[in-house]
C-alpha cells in the first residue's frame, strides 16, 4: 500500500537526533519538540549548524489540562528571513530545563523571567532571580492554576455583569480576609526580605592589588524614584571610586500581569490593552497584536487598510524617536530645552492622532482585518503639512542643535560601546542593534504588511556608541518620514475593514507569533488559541526588557554619571518593560 | 573649530527666544485667546510659544474624541425620555475592564425580560476609554462623550448611574454631527428595509 505513496525525503534535523526530536505536529502547530536532555545540544546545532544566532522570543506556556510546561524558542538568523521554532515540554511538578544562556545571552532575563511566572528552573543560569514579582513571592502566577487576591473568574465575559449587573466595588464583595491564600507554614513575623541579600550578594566587588590606592567600594541604588531612570527604574552599581564595577537592573515595580490580564480577555479586549504596553508608540504595539491574531485567523485587511496601518506605525516611530532624543538631551544635563524641541513637533503628531483615533496617546486603532475608521476630513493634509514641510525643517533645526555640539560629543562618543557579536548575542534589537552594525530590522528582514513596496533605507552606525544610537534614530526619523510620503502619494481608495465588525472574533487553534519593527526594537506577541473566545498563551516579547539585558556589561568601567545616559540611549518604557 | 557647535547651538536657542517675541508682537493679542490664536499655534507654521493656556484657554476637541461613554436617548413629544438601550448586554460583555454593569428590566407579572435596561452604570474609575462599547453598539444607543473634566472628591461619584449617563440625542448630534448624520442615515434605511419586510411578510397571509 505505501509503495505508491512516494515517502518524502528525511529531515536532516530528524535524522541528526533521531530519539529526541519530533515535529510538532499538533494542528495549527510548526517547530519541532525537543526532549529536555538535548535541549543544549540541539540549540547548538540550532544556532551553529544551522545559523539561526539570533534567539528572538523565549517563552513558556501551561499547558494545564494535560499537565505540562512547554518552553517555546524563537530562533532567526541575523541576515533575515523566517523563525525557527523549537520547544521543549516537562511536567508541571517537576519542571527543570537546561539554560540557553552559554549558549544565548538574550536568554538570560527571560528565563529569569519563566522562572518567575511558571517556576521552571533553569540549571545553569548565571542569576536566577525572580525578576518582575519579589523575592519571596508566593507562587508563579502565569500557571492557570494560581489565583489572586478579588479573584472573580477565569475568563470575561465576567458573569455578573449582565443580566444582573448590580455594580459594586470588588472588594465590598470580596473581603481581603477571605480571599488570600497563604503558603503552608507561613508566619508574617518572620517575614524578611531577602530580596535586596541576593541582589548585593550577585554584584562584583571592586579587587585592588597590593599596592594601588584603595578606594571605598560602595553600592548606589538609582532609583527606582529617580528622574532620569525614566520610570520606576532601579539600578543597583557597585562602585569603585566613581566607576561602574557591576550593575544590575532591578526592575517589576509597575508589572501588573499584562499576560494574566491578557489571557483572562476576549481577542478583540486586548486591543486596547496593548496601548498600555509602550505608550510611548501605542499604534506599533497595536499593529503587532492585528498581525499576530491575522496569522491565526487569516484575514487580511484591504490595500486601504495597509497604508493607514503604515502611516500610523510610522508617525508612532516619528514620535517615539523624539522623545527618546529629547529625553537623551534631558539627561546630559540640557534640562528641558532640547526635550521641548522635540515635544513640539510630537505635540503636532498627536493631534493628528486625536483627530483620527479619538486618544492622543492610547489609540486602539487597529482591528483584526483593518482599522477602526478612516481618516475623518482635514486629517491627511495636515500629516502632509507635517511630513512634507515642517518635520523635515526641524529635524535640521533640531540636528543643528544637537550633533554638532562638542559638549554632547564628549558626553556620548565612546560611551556604552556594544559590539555587534555582542549584541545579536544579547537579543538586542531595533536602534540600538543597528548603531552597533547589524543592518537589521523586521521591515526587511521578513516584511510584514506593505511594506515591501516602499523605498527606503535601513541606516546602520558602526560604533555602537550612544552617539551613534542617538544619531541612528535621527536617520530613522528621516526614512520613516520618507515612508509615509510615499504611502500618502500612493494610498488607495477603497473599504478599510475587510467583512463586518464584529465583537467575538472567532480564531482557530493553534500558535502564532507576530513581530514588527517598533520603535525600540522588534516586538513580538506569541498566540496560542484554543479555539474558544479568550487567548490561551498571550506573551509580549518587549523590545525594552529585552534590551535591557546588556545594561551592566555596556555600564562597566564607565562613570556613574555616565549610566544615566547609557539608559538614556537604550530608550526603554517601564509599561513594557514590566508589563 | 572646536566650540564651534556649542556657539551654533546657542544661537539657535537664542533665535528660538526672540522669535517667541516676534510672533508675540506680530500677531498682537489674537495670539491667545481666540479661536484662530489657537489654531495658529497648533498649526505647521506655529513658531514661538507652542502652550495652550489651560485652563483659560483649551484646544477643541476634534469630532472622534472619546471619553467616558453615555446613555442616548430619544426625547418624546410630550418631554418623555425614549432610551435607546434595549440592555441586549453587549457592551458589558466586550468592555475590556469590565466596567459596564446592566440589570435588565423584566416584566413584573411574566417575568419575562422587556428590550430596556432597570439599572444601567459605569464605573469610570475602571473604564480605560477604550470606545469598543460604542463601537459594537447595535443600536447606537452608547457614545463617547467630549467632557474630559469630571474630577470629583470622593470615588463614590465615579460610579455613573444610569441617570448621570443619559443624555439626549441632541446633545450628540452637537458634539459629533458628522457621525450623527451618517448613523442616522443608516438607522432609517435600516427601519425602512425593516418596514417593506413586513409590509411584504403581511400581504401574502392576508
Amino acid at each position: 500500500m505505501s509503495d505508491q505513496t512516494p515517502t518524502p525525503p528525511p529531515d536532516p534535523i530528524l535524522t541528526r537526533f533521531p530519539e529526541s526530536v519530533t515535529k510538532d505536529e499538533r494542528k495549527g502547530y510548526s517547530g519541532y519538540i525537543i526532549k529536555p536532555d538535548k535541549l543544549l545540544d540541539f540549540s547548538g546545532f540550532v544556532r551553529d549548524t544551522l545559523g539561526y544566532d539570533y534567539l528572538s522570543s523565549v517563552t513558556g506556556v501551561d499547558y494545564y489540562p494535560e499537565d505540562k510546561l512547554e518552553v517555546v524558542y524563537h530562533a532567526y538568523k541575523s541576515t533575515g528571513g523566517s523563525a525557527f521554532v523549537y520547544k521543549t515540554q516537562i511536567p508541571r511538578d517537576d519542571a527543570v530545563l537546561p539554560s540557553l544562556v552559554p549558549l544565548y545571552h538574550g536568554a538570560e532575563f527571560q528565563e529569569r523571567e519563566i522562572w518567575d511566572l511558571y517556576g521552571i528552573r533553569f540549571e545553569g543560569h548565571p542569576d536566577l532571580r525572580r525578576i518582575l514579582m519579589w523575592e519571596g513571592f508566593a507562587g508563579h502566577p502565569l500557571r492557570k492554576d494560581w489565583r489572586e487576591p478579588f479573584y472573580e473568574e477565569d475568563i470575561k465575559p465576567y458573569k455578573n455583569r449582565w443580566p444582573e449587573g448590580h455594580a459594586s466595588y470588588i472588594e465590598d464583595k470580596n473581603p481581603f480576609h477571605n480571599n488570600v491564600v497563604y503558603p503552608a507554614g507561613f508566619d508574617p513575623t518572620t517575614l524578611t526580605a531577602d530580596t535586596e541579600t541576593l541582589l548585593y550578594a550577585g554584584l562584583a566587588k571592586a579587587v585592588h592589588p597590593d599596592g594601588t590606592l584603595k578606594t571605598d567600594s560602595v553600592i548606589i541604588n538609582l532609583g527606582p524614584q529617580h528622574p532620569s531612570t525614566h520610570g520606576v527604574f532601579r539600578m543597583a552599581a557597585s562602585l569603585d571610586g566613581e566607576t561602574i564595577v557591576d550593575l544590575k537592573p532591578v526592575i517589576g515595580y509597575l508589572h501588573r500581569n499584562h499576560e494574566k490580564i491578557g489571557e483572562r480577555n476576549t481577542w478583540i479586549g486586548n486591543m486596547p490593552y496593548t496601548d498600555r504596553l509602550d505608550y510611548l508608540s501605542p499604534m506599533s504595539n497595536n499593529f503587532g497584536y492585528a498581525i499576530a491574531v491575522e496569522k491565526l485567523t487569516g484575514i487580511k485587511p484591504p490595500e486601504r487598510a495597509e497604508y493607514i496601518r503604515v502611516i500610523m506605525a510610522e508617525l508612532t516611530r516619528i514620535c517615539n524617536h523624539l522623545i527618546a532624543i529629547g529625553t537623551l538631551i534631558n539627561d546630559l544635563g540640557v534640562y528641558f530645552t532640547g526635550m521641548l524641541y522635540a515635544l513640539e513637533e510630537r505635540e503636532l503628531i498627536l493631534d493628528i492622532f486625536e483627530a483620527v483615533t479619538g486618544s492622543r496617546m492610547m489609540n486602539n486603532y487597529f482591528r483584526f482585518g483593518g482599522v477602526v475608521r478612516d481618516f475623518p476630513e482635514g486629517v491627511l493634509e495636515k500629516i502632509k503639512d507635517i511630513v512634507f514641510e515642517r518635520l523635515l525643517r526641524k529635524i535640521d533645526e533640531l540636528d543643528i542643535y544637537v550633533t554638532g555640539n562638542e559638549i554632547i560629543k564628549e558626553r556620548c562618543q565612546g560611551i556604552g560601546i556594544l559590539s555587534p557579536e555582542q549584541a545579536i548575542s544579547y537579543s538586542i534589537t531595533g536602534p540600538v542593534l543597528r548603531a552597533s552594525g547589524v543592518p537589521y530590522d523586521v521591515r526587511r528582514a521578513e516584511p510584514y504588511g506593505i511594506y515591501d513596496r516602499f523605498d527606503f533605507e535601513i541606516p546602520v552606525r558602526y560604533h555602537g556608541d550612544t552617539f551613534d544610537r542617538y544619531l541612528l534614530r535621527m536617520d530613522e526619523i528621516r526614512q520613516s518620514t520618507r515612508i509615509v510620503q510615499q504611502a500618502i502619494s500612493a494610498m488607495p481608495g477603497g473599504p478599510i475593514f475587510t467583512g463586518k465588525p464584529q465583537y467575538i472574533v472567532r480564531v482557530p487553534a493553534g500558535e502564532s507569533y507576530g513581530r514588527v519593527e517598533g520603535p525600540k526594537g522588534e516586538l513580538g506577541f506569541y498566540l496560542v488559541s484554543n479555539g474558544k473566545a479568550n487567548p490561551w498563551r498571550y506573551h509580549v516579547r518587549a523590545p525594552s526588557f529585552i534590551n535591557l539585558t546588556p545594561l551592566s556589561a555596556m555600564c562597566r568601567g564607565h562613570k556613574i554619571a555616565d549610566v544615566v545616559i547609557i539608559l538614556g540611549s537604550i530608550d526603554i518604557v517601564l509599561g513594557e518593560t514590566d508589563r | 573649530m572646536y566650540g564651534f557647535g556649542i556657539i551654533k547651538s546657542l544661537l539657535l536657542a537664542l533665535q528660538h527666544f526672540f522669535g517667541t517675541y516676534w510672533d508675540d508682537f506680530r500677531y498682537g493679542r489674537k495670539r491667545y485667546k481666540t479661536p484662530e490664536g489657537i489654531a495658529h499655534r497648533s498649526s505647521k507654521n506655529a513658531r514661538g510659544i507652542f502652550t495652550i493656556q489651560y485652563p483659560e484657554e483649551k484646544l477643541p476637541t476634534p469630532e472622534e474624541f472619546r471619553y467616558i461613554p453615555f446613555l442616548l436617548y430619544e426625547e418624546g413629544p410630550n418631554g418623555e425620555k425614549v432610551d435607546r438601550c434595549t440592555s441586549c448586554g453587549i457592551c458589558a460583555k466586550v468592555c475590556p475592564p469590565q466596567c459596564i454593569w446592566i440589570v435588565r428590566s423584566t416584566e413584573p407579572v411574566t417575568g419575562k425580560p422587556i428590550p430596556a435596561p432597570k439599572e444601567f452604570y459605569i464605573d469610570v474609575d475602571i473604564c480605560m476609554n477604550c470606545g469598543l462599547c460604542a463601537e459594537y453598539c447595535p443600536f447606537d444607543a452608547i457614545k463617547m462623550d467630549h467632557d474630559y473634566e469630571i474630577s470629583v472628591y470622593d470615588r463614590a461619584n465615579n460610579m455613573y448611574d444610569k441617570e448621570k449617563l443619559s443624555k439626549p440625542v441632541s446633545y450628540y448630534a452637537s458634539i459629533r454631527p458628522t457621525n450623527f448624520v451618517s448613523e442616522e442615515k443608516a438607522r432609517k434605511e435600516v427601519e425602512a428595509a425593516r418596514a417593506a419586510a413586513k409590509a411584504a411578510q403581511s400581504t401574502p397571509s392576508s
